[in-house]
């Protein structure tokens, strides 16, 4: 078997990154739509690290400031969702059509 | 310190990772999805332990597996899914979900196919002994500017998820 390199934790990337991307344009429920974003930047995440054991500790750093985004991210976005649930009874992203042509 | 079994750990560790996912996008549960979630989380903190960022690792665990999915469990015990648990749980436009994301993979395979003669061969060795004093080198060195922007930023996100989730403001 071949050794492991950058190109394998690239296509482990890759796999999470369309999983997320499945779960926030097909699923209903608010909060599993939050989670495949975070899945996404745990995708990104890992490909910043894979590569910054090629060119150097910058990419760990940028991870970092990507894990802040995801909290800061995850806090308003469950913020909103509980006003959402506050106001509508109901947590399905297909019934916020307020603005819905 | 030389690795054992980077193979095997990888291929398990990956696998977990993806299980997770599919786990995450499947469960009518959302309950279940968080679990999964961390399963998967901790599956690509090891991933980045093998890939010698064990600083990353920490924070992953810490912040995501203990403060990010805390967070998204309470708001689940808050918000009532009992109802949401019978109703469909796919929108009416899945099939144009799906169409995009094989579009993305095709994209991603093509990438593969055509860039992978293109793909550095070297594999740089770290220190990790050192892994923490450097990447605190460098965040409060080159990038000291943005991680100030970062501690603004967290904080007018306490101050939006306050707002937000407040009563009557």
């Amino acid at each position: 078997m071949a050794p492991i390199g950058t190109i394998h934790y690239l296509v482990v990337a890759a796999a999470l990154f369309i999983l997320g991307v499945i779960g926030v344009l097909t699923r209903r429920n608010v909060v599993i739509v939050l989670m495949s974003i975070e899945l996404i930047l745990n995708a990104v995440n890992l490909n910043l690290v894979a590569f910054s054991r090629l060119w150097g500790l910058h990419g760990q750093v940028f991870a970092v400031f990507v894990i802040t985004d995801a909290a800061a991210e995850a806090a308003v976005g469950l913020g909103i969702l509980i006003a959402f649930f506050r106001n509508k009874e109901t947590v399905n992203v297909d019934e916020v059509n307020l603005m819905k042509w | 310190m030389q690795p054992v079994a980077t193979t095997f750990f990888f291929y398990m560790l990956s696998g977990l990772a993806i299980l997770g996912g599919v786990l995450v996008i499947t469960r009518k549960n959302a309950v279940h999805s968080a679990l999964a979630l961390i399963l998967s989380l901790l599956a690509l903190a090891g991933l980045y332990l093998m890939l010698y960022a064990p600083f990353v690792a920490g924070v992953q665990i810490i912040l995501y597996a203990g403060g990010i999915m805390v967070l998204f469990l309470f708001v689940i015990m808050l918000v009532n899914l009992e109802r949401s648990q019978k109703e469909e749980q796919f929108n009416q436009q899945w099939i144009a979900g799906l169409l995009a994301a094989a579009a993305l993979g095709a994209l991603f395979i093509a990438i593969y196919v055509k860039g992978q003669k293109l793909f550095p061969q070297r594999i740089l060795q770290m220190p990790e002994e050192s892994n923490t004093q450097q990447v605190a080198v460098l965040l409060y060195g080159n990038y000291m500017f943005s991680f100030e922007i970062a501690s603004l930023l967290l904080l007018v996100a306490i101050i939006g998820a306050v707002v937000m989730a407040k009563k009557r403001i």
